[in-house]
């Protein structure tokens, strides 16, 4: 490095780039979910608590994907899809985006702790250590499941934003927690059937890569059976009603027939139509997840004209 | 050089972005904690301030 490069006003980050530490994209699914959860609840909450509290969660998801950035720069650097990351960009030291995620970690938990009470910061606090130690140092580079780990971290949201109102854990939150968690592995490995990465490249055990294609349509299959029963079961809770069962049937018709014809096909046809049904799976899963909390959210507001629940 | 310090380059509009965007991000984060300590206080029904007619409300 020559001393002019200090100065290259290429790597000097703006504003922008410390805030793409936070993984902004992932942290608009954390405020919806997290949003829901909150509303759902059946004690009200003060809506500058609400606020404040759903900011909070967000800086934790926030923090612990600046975290995820700093542990796995290395792999970062090798896949074209993260090379412009703000690390491997060159923009943000790795000593620097650490810090800021241990700061931001612990100032969204102790905030979180004044607005939401106990077990919401300590919900918070523990997806934080789930994601950055559990998924992103131990299992992320050490199993193919772990898509289905990393994802159970991303699922917590409306779990706390249930605490934040309530102060506890209950069958509506857990299953809450449960429908994303068994939604993030057919969301994402259908991706990974279309999308060409180079996981391997990176040494990163991609089920795609370690089981073959096959296996992957396998457990797309199978998770989102298991996916069904959640969304239904959560729809025979005191948060479901006919608008999210009327929803989720269908949602789940619709999801379980794309399954069904992702895993009739091999790769022959998959190139031949250029992964047509993988693509409309994709595209499906991510309407799949938001109708659902969106009806959730309908049943609730619908609740005090006497329309919503059962 | 003093008139190539004070020069405007591309470098300084980043910095002055990230300066302006702390700024921004620590003005709302007091109203916030201000705006939060508004609701909290006067709303537990435990708390003299919180229940109208008691001593401490009027």
């Amino acid at each position: 490095m020559t001393d002019t490069s200090v100065f290259d006003s290429e790597k000097e980050a703006g504003f922008g780039d410390y805030f793409a530490l936070l993984k902004p994209r992932v942290m608009s699914l954390v405020v919806f979910t997290a949003l829901v959860g909150l509303i759902v609840a059946p004690v009200p909450v003060h809506p500058v608590v609400a606020l404040a509290a759903i900011l909070f969660i967000a800086l934790g998801g926030g923090a612990s994907g600046a975290l995820n950035m700093w542990w796995d720069a290395d792999i970062d650097r090798l896949m074209r899809r993260t090379q412009k990351r703000p690390i491997p960009a060159g923009k943000v030291a790795e000593g620097e985006a650490f810090a800021i995620g241990i700061a931001l970690s612990v100032m969204a938990v102790v905030m979180l702790f004044l607005a939401g009470g106990l077990v919401a910061a300590g919900l918070l606090a523990f997806t934080i250590f789930f994601y950055v130690v559990i998924y992103t140092m131990w299992l992320k580079r050490s199993t193919p499941q772990n898509i289905v780990i990393g994802g159970a971290a991303g699922a917590f949201p409306p779990m706390i934003g249930w605490a934040v109102a309530t102060g506890g854990v209950s069958v509506e939150s857990v299953l809450m927690f449960a429908l994303t968690f068994a939604w993030t592995p057919p969301h994402f490995w259908s991706l990974a059937l279309f999308v060409k990465n180079d996981y391997a490249k990176a040494h990163v055990p991609m089920l795609t890569v370690t089981h073959g294609r096959d296996a992957t349509r396998k457990h797309i299959l199978g998770y989102t059976f298991a996916l069904a029963v959640v969304a239904l079961a959560l729809g025979l809770t005191s948060i479901g009603g006919p608008v999210y069962m009327a929803v989720s049937l269908v949602l789940n018709g619709l999801f379980i027939k794309g399954a069904f014809d992702i895993w009739r096909r091999d790769d022959a046809a998959c190139e031949a139509d250029k992964h047509l049904a993988e693509r409309k799976f994709f595209k499906l899963s991510l309407a799949y997840l938001f109708l659902h909390f969106g009806a959730l959210l309908v049943e609730a507001t619908l609740a005090p004209y006497g329309w919503g629940g059962w | 050089m003093a008139t190539q310090i004070r020069a405007e380059h591309e470098l300084h509009r980043r910095r002055l972005s990230r300066n302006v965007g702390l700024g921004v991000v620590l003005i709302l984060f007091v109203a916030l904690v201000y705006g939060l300590t508004i609701a909290k206080v006067g709303t537990d029904p435990n708390d003299a301030l919180g229940v109208p007619g008691t001593e401490a409300s009027q």
